[in-house]
């Protein structure tokens, strides 16, 4: 069987393979057009019927398809750095040579472990840390009593106050802005957020929010908002349930 | 002076071979020559000796348990001929086969090693991380140290169990690959080859 040859029925392309290669290589064609898997399917379903195993044929054609795909990736992401991709064909071919007997020599290895595993099955052995006999301490020099001591004052001294005078961030507590927003309530159903705190600090605005999320937790508000950054409409949650009451007996 | 007092005044190497027999017989590993002669408190050179002699005494068909020299020391196993007994009791060390991606991935790292993840991955072409998982749950392989650079990945050298269980004395027994090297010149000129008529 000749990989070359093989008849090709993709949604880009229709021909034989070879003719698909020589138009990629022109840059006729577009490689991120051609679905690979495919090509693959069509050369599996002619071995299929053919029935016999070419393993000719299947290196070659998992040479070239894996050019293929590797043009196609290249192509795909063109600012990934390649290190093949600077290299002279020749070069390359010899990279990707090295590559493979890489690959080769470590299979041999595989198979040479796995016919040893084989052959040493009849290995039986005491397994487990053994616990090992503590190592006896060493001893010390003798010490100077007078150094101890010394070094122990050093320790001893009371460390410098820690300065916070870089925190100049203050905000006020929580609290505050919970009853702010409770009273709110007791005179109006629904209010606006963003309007509510227009006038405050960005750090102010965030101690407001944290305070919304209290209330919202205890259940005395509810909380909307129609979209992301859009405004957040505050209401009391029994406003709310009784709407929704409503809406649902109509 | 005091080494030669201690040699002339020194207990007979039989002795000695006992004390290393007892040593060993409570060991669950491998025991080096140099944590034999600290543990006997004696000379190395007389500890290889004992071995010698032990070695003699507990060899293949003369007893039931064989001492060799294995993972860089010296280790009791069962005689090859109670394998089956054996196993009727006790689990093999490696009681499960290993996959064809475990296996190239102990090959590499028992080649190249210590080496990551990634570089296994880069000489078999697909992502080792399941394979290295069950090497490091079978105690075959360990970690062992990172790579260089900041943020390094984790390096992995095969263990004594796995040169135990593999019956090698040390990595060095690995067979030479060299000599499959001479394939890199016939893959290649059948990708030049392949080349040319992708050319044409």
């Amino acid at each position: 069987m000749i990989v070359r040859e093989l008849e090709l029925d993709l949604d880009a392309f229709e021909g034989p393979f070879d003719l698909l290669l020589t138009l990629v290589l022109r840059e006729e064609l577009d490689l991120a057009e051609i679905d690979v898997a495919a090509i693959v399917v069509a050369f599996i379903e002619r071995l299929v019927e053919r029935d016999e195993l070419d393993l000719e044929a299947c290196g070659e054609f998992l040479v070239l398809v894996a050019a293929l795909l590797e043009l196609k990736a290249r192509g795909l992401f063109p600012d990934e750095e390649a290190e093949l991709s600077e290299l002279e064909p020749e070069q390359a071919a010899a990279e990707l040579a090295r590559r493979l007997a890489e690959y080769r020599r470590m299979k041999e290895a595989a198979a040479w472990l796995s016919d040893r595993l084989e052959v040493e099955r009849d290995r039986f052995f005491r397994l487990g840390p053994a616990p090992l006999a503590p190592r006896p301490e060493r001893k010390l020099a003798p010490q100077d009593r007078e150094q101890l001591a010394t070094a122990l004052r050093a320790l001893a001294v009371p460390p410098p106050p820690v300065s916070l005078a870089h925190m100049a961030l203050r905000f006020p507590p929580v609290g505050q802005f919970v009853e702010r927003f409770r009273s709110l309530l007791r005179k109006r159903r629904r209010f606006d957020f963003d309007a509510e705190v227009e006038n405050l600090s960005r750090g102010e605005v965030a101690v407001a929010f944290l305070a919304l999320l209290e209330l919202r937790k205890t259940g005395e508000i509810a909380i909307e908002q129609a979209a992301p950054f859009a405004p957040i409409r505050i209401s009391r949650s029994d406003v709310e349930r009784t709407d929704a009451w409503t809406a649902r007996s109509a | 002076m005091d080494r030669t007092l201690r040699l002339i005044t020194s207990n007979p190497v039989d002795q000695l071979a006992r004390t290393v027999e007892a040593l060993l017989v409570i060991a669950s590993q491998p025991l080096s020559v140099e944590e034999l002669a600290e543990a006997a408190a004696d000379d190395p050179q007389r500890i290889e000796l004992a071995l010698e002699l032990l070695a003699d005494r507990y060899r293949e068909g003369r007893c039931g348990i064989v001492l060799e020299r294995v993972a860089g020391g010296w280790a009791f196993r069962a005689a090859r001929e109670a394998a089956e007994a054996c196993a009727r009791l006790f689990e093999r060390p490696v009681q499960r086969g290993l996959s064809q991606a475990a296996l190239e991935t102990l090959a590499i790292v028992a080649y190249i090693g210590p080496c990551s993840r990634p570089e296994v991955a880069r000489i078999r072409g697909v992502s080792a991380d399941s394979a290295v998982a069950s090497l490091v749950e079978r105690g075959l392989i360990a970690e062992a140290g990172r790579e260089d650079a900041p943020g390094g990945a984790v390096r992995y050298r095969t263990t004594p169990l796995f040169e135990r269980v593999f019956g090698l004395e040390s990595l060095s027994e690995l067979p030479r690959l060299d000599d499959v090297g001479e394939d890199t010149g016939e893959i290649r000129s059948r990708l030049e080859a392949v080349a040319e008529r992708r050319g044409a």
